[in-house]
């Protein structure tokens, strides 16, 4: 019985893990590698669920065999599509305010506005959800007492995934090797020959991507609308900011810490109390390890 | 030079006086005074982020907070009077059966006035003081502060019978007996807040010219020389924070005498973000520039979204990107050197 409880709390935390680690992800790149505070960042990801929906609608008129596997397809196009705006918003926008970080945050809010009205207008501003992937409903019983929904599953299947080819881009790829290197010493990076405007663009953009594989997810636990996206950018920062900025490691970290404790506190208090423990427990550590948990030892 | 800039700054201060004072209460109707009354008490708030962020450097992203202290301590005060003898209605919904503990206080007008002008000090200054000594500056202390914002809102809203929850507290009669929903008295408050944000403006701007705004301008451009000069600087941005949360407080409090409500989502991170908007907007280098942001961002929303109802968010949104592209210093910083002499 107790072993039960504990074994689901501790799927709970997990399932709350990949969540917030994926909204970070994207996140854990543009902000914390390259610096740049973007408060669109949420409205990226609505636009992958949006990318997502429309993926759906359209396997369902046109391909109907496919429904099955309609997720996949989605995922694709939710990373293509915020990939591409991603580019263009850091070719058109964003590459402007590069020198003036809290500039960044004030326009970026201004964009996020403008990109959910637009959202609005576009799409309508009723919630919007896609059918249910019937493989991914139900849950697996390893035992009578433990049900573990099948689509968490999948969610924490995606999330390793996915963080595993971030990893991997960035740590064994030429293409992540500059951009590590254009974030720290740019002049430097130029000077060797990199184009550093590019590597700026396709760093953010991946973040966007990542962004719009966020957003695709989401569509399988919640529905979606317009503002969506303004409900995840805090708690994104508050992951990025907590793990350490200009670390992966340390956001993957951060957002298995958050998680852990905001499942076990929820058995043991109520859900928004909670929350304004765990908030209070992350400043609390910000306080005392200013440049979060994991912050490289890199003289500038 | 020098000279005709001080000047420029006290004409600024003169029209900004003759237009609250005189010009708006003779042209406007009643519904209007009211509403200009609600953008005035966010003037407030943007002439502390002007102190705190155009000449110190602090950009808090949760000024809300602040102004929740205010709105709520002065939403409390005027609940228990207009449900006296019996609970406020939404604690009655909740089956609250007294008035909580932190409640009692703010039943006397005196103890909630001094709430309105302590509390945002004692919650400001240790915790914004001992994060300046861990130097934690600039984006970071951006994010800490719009998360206690967060935290703010999902504590008031999760606590719905002592807090009156997602709903906040509205149904505002009297104060002391006075009414303050007619037209008449609508118009006694806008005087007595359009005279303390006059007061707010001359003291901003005389800090400001004084030996302590200049070194809050050096801890601003180069905090560690400030600091090797003997200073401490923690304690100098501590201060400005502490005066901008006081002044946010303020403000909170005549927006619920003002309006008649408080609610959560006028102070959480969208409402402390669209603060910090204000004060950029109107100049962040300027006092003045503050409150002709708060009067412009406040009246562009209430006209945009009366008049495009489908569509306001567009120019809204569209206004931030331009002015933080094209005029960082504002409207204020656009006028100066509109005025500027070419020489």
């Amino acid at each position: 019985m107790s072993f039960d409880i504990f074994a689901m709390q501790v799927f709970n935390g997990m399932s709350l893990f990949s969540i917030l680690l994926l909204m970070a992800l994207g996140l854990a790149i543009v902000f914390g590698l390259m610096g740049v505070i973007n408060m669109a960042h949420g409205e990226l990801m609505a636009l992958g669920a949006y990318a997502t929906y429309f993926t759906a609608r359209f396997v369902e008129h046109y391909l109907p065999v496919l429904m099955p596997v309609y997720l996949f397809i989605a995922i694709v196009v939710a990373f293509g599509v915020t990939f591409g705006f991603g580019y263009l918003l850091e070719r058109g926008f964003i590459r402007w305010f590069y020198n003036r970080p809290l500039d960044t945050l004030l326009a970026t809010w201004g964009l996020s506005l403008i990109l959910q009205q637009s959202y609005r207008s576009l799409f309508g501003a009723q919630e919007v959800s896609v059918p249910l992937t019937p493989w991914l409903t139900g849950a697996w019983e390893p035992t009578a007492g433990i049900q573990l929904p099948l689509n968490r599953i999948f969610i924490l299947g995606l999330t390793l995934l996915v963080a595993l080819a971030v990893y991997l881009i960035f740590f064994k790829t030429r293409a992540g090797l500059r951009a590590r290197a254009v974030t720290q010493n740019r002049s430097m990076s130029s000077a060797v020959g990199i184009d550093t405007n590019r590597v700026d663009a396709l760093t953010f953009a991946l973040g966007s991507g990542l962004a719009g594989i966020a957003g695709a997810v989401f569509t399988m636990i919640g529905s979606i609308n317009p503002g969506s996206g303004q409900l995840y950018i805090i708690d994104a920062f508050i992951v990025v900011v907590f793990g350490g900025v200009a670390s992966l490691l340390g956001t993957a970290a951060s957002a298995f810490v958050i998680a852990q404790s905001q499942s076990t506190l929820e058995f043991l208090m109520s859900g928004s109390m909670a929350r304004v423990v765990i908030l209070l427990l992350v400043i609390g550590v910000l306080y005392l390890r200013p440049n979060g948990l994991f912050s490289p030892r890199v003289r500038t | 030079m020098k000279l005709s800039e001080a000047h420029g700054e006290r004409v600024a201060h003169a029209a900004i006086a003759l237009l609250l004072l005189v010009v708006l209460p003779a042209t406007l109707e009643p519904f209007w005074i009211g509403a200009v009354g609600k953008y005035l008490s966010f003037a407030f708030v943007a002439i502390g982020i002007v102190l705190a962020w155009g000449y110190c450097g602090i950009l808090s992203l949760g000024q809300g907070i602040f102004f929740g202290v205010g709105g709520y301590a002065m939403a409390m005060f005027l609940k228990i009077e207009a449900s006296a003898p019996e609970l406020p209605d939404f604690m009655v919904w909740s089956s609250v059966e007294r008035l909580p503990d932190w409640w009692r206080p703010f039943q006397s007008l005196p103890f909630t006035i001094a709430a309105i002008l302590v509390l945002p000090v004692v919650l400001a200054f240790p915790f914004s003081y001992a994060i300046f000594r861990k130097r934690v500056s600039g984006v970071y202390f951006a994010i800490v502060t719009i998360s206690l914002a967060l935290m703010l809102t999902v504590l008031i809203v999760g606590q719905q019978g002592e807090t009156g929850g997602a709903n906040g507290i509205t149904d505002f009669r009297t104060l002391l007996g006075l009414d303050i929903i007619g037209d008449a008295s609508k118009r006694a408050l806008y005087f007595v807040e359009v005279v303390l944000l006059l007061l707010v403006m001359g003291t901003a701007s005389w800090l400001l010219h004084t030996r302590f705004g200049k070194l809050m301008i050096a801890v601003r451009d180069r905090e560690d020389r400030v600091r090797f000069s003997g200073y401490d600087t923690a304690m100098i941005k501590a201060f400005v924070f502490s005066v901008a949360a006081v002044l946010s407080s303020i403000g909170g409090a005549l927006f619920t005498l003002q309006v008649g409500l408080i609610t959560p989502s006028l102070i959480g991170t969208v409402a402390s973000v669209e603060m910090v908007i204000y004060a950029a907007i109107g100049g962040r280098l300027s006092v003045p520039g503050a409150v002709i942001g708060a009067l412009l961002v406040g009246f562009m929303k209430s006209w945009l979204s009366e008049q495009f109802p489908e569509t306001w968010l567009f120019f809204l949104g569209g206004m931030f990107v331009f002015v933080v592209a094209f005029m960082p210093n504002g409207l204020a910083g656009a006028t100066r050197r509109a005025l500027r002499p070419h020489a």
